[in-house]
């Protein structure tokens, strides 16, 4: 029977159909980071069991960690330094790998992974975070877990998980100027709700998710968890060899060859069923920014916030007048001249070169509006030394942006550092629920691009109102 | 983790419904690299006279003398609804319960329990009832024996009623098994796997 990807992977992977109706399958690689991993690994140790494969096995510190410049094991996040510390013993007796606090290849776990080559098409990678399914952009089967699952993973190097459904999503046609992967994804979410995945492995594909960069479709799949999807992943070409050849991880010499004719067979077949299938026309979509507090609160920039009448249920009428409550904000409010307080650049969804890039094209010679607090937190060390290179953090820093060390930072609120209550802060991470970014706090999610451009009129701001981008 | 086949203990009625997770371990009871530590913080809001103190509740069931040493709970409906936390049975296990008998479980919640050594025993509201009725006389000396082999509930007076488990679960609690310890079971298909693939895809 013709095949998926997704189902290429499975049956590759697949140890055994157990008699509970569940699949035990087989995890190539397994990702930790500070915040559960050391609680997993305790734990594991605890009971007095193994990592059955240390060397597939990675750690790194993000959460958690500071970004301040100068950073060390002391964090703003109350405890967090006991977390720090916990990792760094765990992961040593482990005999894992751990990209530590100083490591210049530290960074946020779905950043950095694919830097390194750990993701590659066709493996299984799980990782105790719900955006792992970011890293299903390498052509990978890759979904977040939880805690337990994960000393599951390391003591067995399987898990035993029921098979998802699968959907196809593509994007046909091409994307217009100044329109990005965020956009195309805040897009989906917002026509199709953030239910619209549940249960399902989903699959992007269409020509403009082949025209997007490695980098565009890790932006793509960062979200497909958003959407409640089981992980979203898109099929390996040359765009994907090109990008992992030479990286750490990936496979040298006469492997490399071999490991490619695999890669190459990692495709869906023509003939391929899905259980569900979306097409969306990609010239419809326009720079995307949220407006309440669900990524389904999503419309074109020169969108206004919707009329509650226009929604389809109840609940959701609930939840929109819930939310625009919480945000200060009526039906009928135009988006596009929204007045900001923050801006911020960073996450696993939008810190990575090509991130920063877009966002230095408009910041270049200009200044944030007097009053915006704006921050830029690259995925990795390495984006950051990359940028550094290229001389992108002087750009930053002369808008008028505090340039940072790699980390999650502030795109989640964990007792640590945070934005204001009632302030308005356009972002380019992947929630905007209430209090994500601090208690009261008002998200609303876009592109690198669209939040540049917003910190410099201080307003939400169309990014192709800047000539420079491209 | 201990294997359960049979155990008689004191049960305390928590009749109410809906008992989330997060009345079984507030979030601010979380503050350790750990799953350990979290037995003080059982019901820490309904347990202390103050949420940050530790000076007992006396009104609060489990604070009563007659119910020391409880092991089984009688819960109400929906029992650990809410937030996925595991650390909800990390508490009650670390606490000394063995046993929640209600007449619905929190999904999430129950598939911890399994995992965790703790046994959830589904049993109707009216059932539950009588079965309070009876332990409130003199908790100490009416205590109730669940047997896992037969699926039943005992009373002291002697009054049973049959319970329904998957197959999976009452293995993995039966030998004690943790769902790491239940997969190992099939070591050698792992382990063949790993032959196999490993001779595919060498290079990872
Ligand atoms: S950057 Fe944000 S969304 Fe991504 S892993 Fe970190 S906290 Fe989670």
């Amino acid at each position: 029977m013709a095949k998926t990807l997704f189902e290429k992977i499975w049956d590759a992977h697949l140890v055994k159909a157990l008699p509970d109706g569940t699949f035990l399958i087989y995890i190539d690689r397994i990702f930790l980071h500070e915040r559960t991993g050391s609680i997993a690994l305790q734990s594991l140790a605890e009971a007095g069991r193994k990592v059955r494969h240390p060397e597939r096995v990675f750690c790194t510190m993000d959460h958690i960690v500071d970004t301040f410049p100068g950073r060390g094991d002391d964090t703003v996040m109350p405890s967090g330094k006991n977390f720090i510390q916990a990792t760094r013993k765990e992961a040593k007796a482990a005999g894992i790998t751990l990209f530590d606090i100083g490591d210049d290849r530290q960074g946020i776990a779905h950043v950095i992974s694919p830097e390194m080559g750990i993701v590659q098409p066709g493996i299984t990678l799980v990782c105790p975070d719900s955006h792992t399914c970011t890293q299903g952009a390498m052509g990978a089967a890759a979904w977040g877990i939880g805690s337990s699952e994960a000393e599951h993973a390391m003591a067995t190097q399987t898990l035993r998980i029921n098979k998802p459904k699968l959907m196809r999503v593509v994007f046909e046609g091409e994307l217009g100027a100044g329109v990005t992967a965020k956009d195309m994804i805040l897009h989906l979410i917002g026509q199709y709700g953030a239910n619209g995945g549940a249960g399902y492995a989903i699959e992007f594909a269409g020509s403009a998710v082949e025209n997007l960069s490695i980098e565009g479709r890790l932006t793509l799949c960062n979200m497909a968890v958003e959407f409640a999807a089981f992980t979203g992943l898109v099929a390996p070409d040359q765009k994907t060899y090109d990008y992992l050849e030479g990286r750490t991880y990936a496979p040298k010499g006469k492997d490399w060859d071999e490991a490619l004719t695999y890669w190459q067979s990692l495709v869906t077949e023509s003939d391929a069923a899905f259980d569900k299938e979306i097409v969306i026309n990609a010239s419809d979509i326009e720079p995307t920014v949220t407006w309440g507090t669900s990524p389904q609160h999503a419309a074109g920039i020169s969108q206004s916030v919707p009329a509650l009448e226009s929604l389809a249920s109840d609940d959701a009428r609930t939840a929109a007048q819930r939310a625009l409550d919480y945000q200060g904000l009526a039906s009928g409010d135009a988006l596009a001249g929204l007045k900001i307080d923050n801006a911020f650049i960073g996450s696993c969804t939008n810190a990575r070169i090509e991130d920063l890039r877009s966002a230095a094209s408009i910041l270049k010679g200009r200044k944030v509006a007097a009053g915006i607090k704006a921050i830029c937190v690259p995925g990795s060390q390495q984006v950051k030394a990359a940028a550094e290179r290229e001389g992108l953090d002087k750009i930053f820093e002369a808008a008028g942006f505090e340039w940072r060390e790699s980390g999650c930072s502030m795109c989640f609120f964990a007792g640590g550092e945070h934005f204001g209550a009632q302030e308005r802060v356009l972002s380019t991470s992947n929630r905007n629920f209430e209090s994500r970014q601090g208690p009261g706090t008002r998200t609303h999610l876009a592109s690198p691009a669209t939040v540049a451009a917003s910190a410099i009129n201080g307003v939400i701001t169309d990014p192709r109102t800047f000539t420079e981008v491209n | 983790m201990d294997p359960f086949i049979r155990h008689t203990g004191v049960s305390a009625p928590l009749l109410r419904i809906n008992i989330d997770t997060d009345a079984i371990i507030p979030s601010r009871e979380m503050r350790l690299v750990s799953k350990k530590g979290l037995g003080e913080g059982l019901f820490a809001s309904w347990r202390y006279v103050l949420p940050d103190s530790r000076e007992p509740n006396p009104d609060f069931v489990l604070n009563k003398p007659e119910y020391a040493n409880t092991t089984i709970i009688l819960g109400g409906n929906n029992f650990g609804c809410g937030s996925s936390r595991e650390h909800a049975v990390w508490a009650l296990a670390e606490y000394g319960i063995r046993a929640i008998i209600a007449p619905g479980f929190g999904a999430i919640f129950y598939q911890n329990c399994v995992r965790n050594g703790i046994l959830p025993v589904v049993l109707d509201n009216e059932t539950v009832q009588s079965l309070a009725a009876e332990v409130e006389e003199n908790p100490q000396v009416h205590q109730l024996t669940i047997d896992l082999e037969q699926q039943t509930v005992t009373s002291f007076s002697g009054a049973q009623a049959k319970f329904e488990i998957e197959a999976g679960h009452k293995e993995m609690l039966l030998k004690g098994l943790d769902s790491i310890g239940l997969t190992l079971t099939f070591e050698d298909d792992i382990s063949r796997f790993e032959q196999a693939d490993g001779a595919k895809r060498h290079w990872l």
